[in-house]
């Protein structure tokens, strides 16, 4: 069975590492970036399945990420899973309006999101 | 002397007169006038001396020695007094385009029509007498002079064809009607006139002094020679001695105010004075100039006068003794010269006073008293302005007729100087009401019209009465038992007045009654608005540079009304010229009303032409004019005070409360920042406790989950655990910390050993910097120092820039430095840290001391730190009373720099 792609995209590197762990552990594929720049990049080159996007980012943030990937010939059938620490229910309806599937909110549990993962791939 | 050449002389002298005349005015109108200078002006003032002073003060000399310069004294001696007076009346009369004195009076108490009316006739009264015996005086001189005409029998007044004076008088008047009838000035100015009279006054004082040197050094041997011949003679010695001066006090000091008041108010006088002045500096030196003439030709008086009573036989006039002199001494020539300037003197009396009795007659007589009685003659006459001349012409015309007939039945029979003082006592009822007008604004038309309807009547009773009774006209009984048989109203004695002569008399009293009544009817009764304004523009003269307009009494006229008036009472070319002169706003369209500017100026332009009463009469149906009391005045001036006061007040209410709500506006706005700011806070500082929670839990979660984890893998995440705690821990305790500067700033009272913290802040940070590979150098000369911080403050300003620095650094080969120094001179420590990294953004160096602004590093993902540090830093060096600053750019790195003073 091919490996499904998850790119990881956050500012703060420990997150990303703890994510990287988590789903490393259970078998995926994972590249990650520190910022939205790179993970444009990272888009085209990796081509994920899923995309784990932090919004509060420098320079380009995770919802003009989004909003890229949506429009993107090739990316359209890409997941798209926020991880943010705003949580006001107009960030989360921002963050659906840029075509995200799911919404977590920081602190997360691991748990959590393993299974919203394992439901999208 | 024929007679025949004496009178072809006296024409040909009026014919140069007039000749100059035109040639003035030619002049005046290209505008070269000969007039327009101080010495013309002073020449013609002197229009004062007439045949009274030609002939009549030798007379007069001859009876009471120096008495006769009474009458000269007055004007000379009082030059200051009359310096000031005249400075006023001209200014007002400038301004309010007074023409004549009884419209100066008229204008002064509310344009009162009677008052004008009343001051005419007094003035009527006062001169005809005075233009009469300038007749006598012609006819008188023409006799002598043509005494050795054999074949003058002619002339002999039998007959009123045969009698001269008739004619000089019908040739004086057809003179003065072309002098002074020729077109309608509204200033009356007369350039050629004055010419005329200035170039006359020259030949006056010639032919005087002439006279005067051919006495006193040519039939004598000067002053000396003449004088002691007088003392030696009995008819002549008593006249040297102070005795014969002795005129009663009363009556020295009555002719010294009668002369100064009249050589005012003296129609002819004021005419000159004030009417016909251009420039009211000349009033300056005519007030020398004018005395030095009354010097000049009175110096022989005295001379001849005794010369006369030396010489020429007892039946001879004194009053003519001037001309007899040289007659007897058979001086043709100088005879025909002294002749002349008689006639002269005599000519330009009559044709100025003339003139200008006209004006008045004219003006505040007949055209009130025409307009009173208005009715659709007026709007008939098309013109009145040429109508108006008609009447003067005819008005000259009746006025010489009455003069004549005046001296025909009384001054034949007086000596000159008498009936000169009755005239002069006629003038004098006119200065209260000038006099007091001009300084007591209280001063009202009621009583003026008291005080000089009374002073009218004692005058009229005391003087010109009684003459005619002296001359046979009325019964002589009046004189001697008093009006009625009533031992109480003797003309020369009245109410018992005993012991002075009738002059006095009649000044005393008059003066009593006319003072009196106006002083007391004034304080008594109140004032029109109208007279109130006026009022005060006579007064206060030197406040106003332009006349300014009550607006309380609000005219209301259409533009085209004003126009139409202009049009019918002078002219449609006069009119026309006038409104180009009209400076202000013309309204454009006919039917507009029109504004209060041209309101006035068409009041003012009419005044010039008619006389105030005369203008405001006929303005009184084109302008609406509303009259108010003065308790309504009083309410308005009142009201309008208030209003503007609390305008004023207002005015500065509305601006603090625009300052008010400009800084309300400005703290709102601060307001907003900051709840913008502290929301920013919260979310901010939010985010950053949530980031290391999430990496926490996260890894916890891990780390449970996971059975068989690596240790090695265990291990790290529990050191990253570890130090996110750590990390929150500083997030938290940096944000109590800005809570507490924020709410306290004090000051610092703590101290710590320099040395001792650096050392430990370094060695602190050493880890990190061999983490980087980069070298942290320590540099310090001055180990005994101390900064007047605590201190954990202290070090936790070091460990802030020094983190800082090796965040910043050069990624391969970073260098940070901490130097500390002192300034020899002021004694400052100045702690330096220094990092060769990038240099910090022009756009960060504003804010790089705010709260959470972090500059970011290129290579890192996101800056390590809560964007706090600087912030507390640089509080703490404040509380420590230093200053921090940093220098940047990109050859020389970055240096931060903490100064402790």
């Amino acid at each position: 069975m091919i490996k499904k792609k998850i790119l990881i995209v956050d500012d703060e590197p420990n997150i990303v590492l703890a994510l990287r762990v988590l789903l490393e552990d259970q078998g995926y594929d994972i590249e990650y970036c520190y910022d939205g720049t790179s993970a444009l990049e990272k888009l085209v080159t990796f081509s994920p399945d899923l995309v784990l996007l932090d919004v509060m980012m420098p320079g380009v943030d995770g919802y003009t990420v989004a909003k890229n990937i949506r429009n993107h010939q090739n990316a359209e059938h890409t997941n798209i899973i926020f991880l943010t620490a705003k949580g006001t229910k107009d960030d989360k309806m921002e963050g659906y309006d840029s075509g995200a599937e799911y919404y977590i909110v920081k602190p997360f549990d691991n748990d959590d999101i393993l299974e919203k993962v394992r439901e999208l791939l | 002397m024929g007679a025949g050449w004496v009178i072809f002389v006296s024409l040909l002298y009026l014919v140069i007169l007039f000749l100059i005349a035109i040639y003035g005015h030619r002049l005046a109108k290209s505008g070269k006038s000969i007039v327009n200078n101080p010495y013309v002006y002073a020449l013609s003032m002197t229009v004062y001396c007439t045949v009274w002073t030609f002939y009549g003060s030798v007379g007069r000399a001859t009876q009471t020695g120096l008495g006769f310069v009474a009458v000269y004294l007055g004007p000379a001696v009082l030059a200051p007094v009359w310096y000031m007076l005249m400075r006023k009346i001209i200014m007002i009369s400038k301004q309010l385009r007074i023409t004549s004195v009884a419209d100066f009076i008229s204008s002064r108490y509310g344009k009162s029509t009677f008052l004008g009316i009343l001051t005419t006739v007094i003035l009527i009264f006062g001169i005809i007498p005075y233009i009469s015996i300038q007749l006598k005086a012609i006819g008188i001189s023409f006799d002598l002079i043509t005494q050795s005409d054999a074949k003058n029998t002619f002339w002999d007044s039998s007959s009123f064809y045969r009698d001269k004076v008739n004619y000089f008088t019908i040739l004086l008047a057809l003179f003065t009607i072309l002098f002074g009838t020729r077109s309608l000035d509204p200033n009356e100015r007369h350039e050629g006139l004055i010419a005329a009279i200035a170039f006359e006054s020259i030949v006056k004082l010639i032919a005087f002094l002439t006279a005067g040197i051919f006495v006193v050094y040519f039939v004598f041997d000067g002053m000396a020679d003449i004088f002691s011949k007088a003392a030696t003679n009995p008819k002549t010695s008593e006249l040297l001695t102070l005795s014969s001066t002795d005129m009663a006090k009363s009556n020295w000091f009555w002719v010294l105010i009668l002369s100064a008041i009249s050589m005012m108010f003296l129609p002819r006088q004021f005419h000159v004075t004030v009417v016909e002045n251009t420039n009211i500096s000349y009033v300056r030196q005519a007030s020398w100039l004018f005395p030095l003439y009354l010097f000049l030709i009175c110096i022989f008086v005295l001379p001849i006068a005794l010369g006369g009573l030396l010489i020429l036989p007892s039946t001879a006039e004194p009053d003519m003794f001037v001309l007899s002199l040289p007659m007897h001494f058979g001086q043709g020539w100088l005879a025909l010269l002294v002749y002349i300037g008689g006639f002269s003197a005599a000519a330009s009396m009559v044709v100025v006073s003339v003139i200008s009795l006209s004006i008045m007659v004219s003006n505040n007589l007949l055209m009130p008293l025409l307009l009173k009685t208005r009715t659709a003659t007026i709007d008939g006459y098309a013109l009145l302005s040429e109508r108006l001349l008609y009447i003067r012409r005819v008005v000259i015309v009746v006025i010489m007729f009455l003069a004549f007939g005046f001296y025909k039945s009384v001054s034949s029979s007086f000596p000159i100087v008498s009936i000169g003082l009755i005239s002069f006592a006629a003038i004098l009822q006119l200065a209260p009401a000038i006099i007091g007008g001009l300084f007591w604004s209280r001063a009202n038309v009621k009583g003026a019209s008291a005080g000089l309807s009374a002073g009218f009547f004692i005058w009229f009773i005391c003087l010109p009465l009684p003459t005619l009774s002296e001359a046979g006209i009325l019964s002589s009984t009046i004189i001697d038992q008093g009006y009625f048989g009533m031992e109480l109203l003797k003309p020369y004695a009245l109410f018992g007045l005993q012991n002075v002569d009738s002059i006095s008399n009649a000044c005393i009293w008059s003066m009593i009654f006319n003072i009196g009544l106006f002083v007391i009817v004034s304080l008594v009764t109140t004032q029109e608005v109208d007279e109130l304004a006026q009022a005060d523009i006579y007064v206060n003269i030197e406040k106003y540079s332009t006349i300014p307009d009550i607006e309380v009494l609000k005219k209301v006229a259409s533009v085209q009304k004003l126009k139409q008036l202009l049009v019918r009472y002078l002219g449609a070319h006069k009119a026309r010229s006038l409104l180009k002169d009209f400076k202000g706003k013309l309204s454009s369209s006919n039917d507009d009303q029109a504004s209060q500017d041209f309101i006035h100026y068409t009041e003012q332009v009419l005044t010039g032409a008619f006389g105030a009463a005369s203008a405001k009469l006929l303005l009184s149906d084109d302008i609406r004019q509303q009259n108010i009391s003065l308790e309504q005045l009083h309410e308005i001036i009142n009201q309008t005070k208030e209003i503007l006061e609390y305008s004023h007040a207002l005015e500065n209410k509305t601006e603090e409360l625009t300052q008010t709500t400009n800084e309300l506006a400005a703290l709102n706005q601060r307001l907003t920042e900051l709840d913008e700011m502290k929301a920013e806070f919260i979310s901010t500082v939010t985010h950053e406790l949530r980031t290391p929670i999430t990496t926490i839990r996260s890894f916890s979660q891990l780390m449970k989950t996971k059975e068989n984890m690596d240790p090695a893998q265990k291990s790290e995440f529990l050191s990253i655990i570890l130090k996110e705690c750590d990390r929150v821990a500083r997030l938290i305790s940096q944000v109590l910390e800005v809570e507490k500067l924020e709410t306290v700033s004090k000051i610092d009272e703590g101290s710590c050993h320099l040395h001792t913290v650096t050392t430990l802040a370094i060695k602190r940070l050493q880890p990190i910097a061999d983490e980087k590979n980069a070298a942290l150098i320590y540099e310090s000369h001055h180990e005994d120092l101390y900064v007047p911080l605590s201190e954990d403050k202290f070090l936790q300003v070091l460990l802030n820039l020094l983190s800082n620095a090796l965040k910043f650094c050069d990624h391969e080969n970073g260098i940070v430095k901490l130097s500390v120094t002192r300034n020899t001179v002021n004694k400052t420590i100045l702690i330096s840290i220094y990092n060769n990294g990038q240099h910090i953004p022009d756009d960060y160096k504003n804010r790089i001391f705010e709260k959470f602004t972090q500059v970011k590093d290129g290579n890192l993902a996101k800056p390590d730190g809560s964007g706090l540090g600087l912030y507390i830093t640089k509080k703490f060096v404040e509380q420590g009373q230093g200053k921090i600053y940093f220098f940047s750019n990109q050859q020389a790195g970055t240096t931060f720099t903490v100064e402790f003073g």
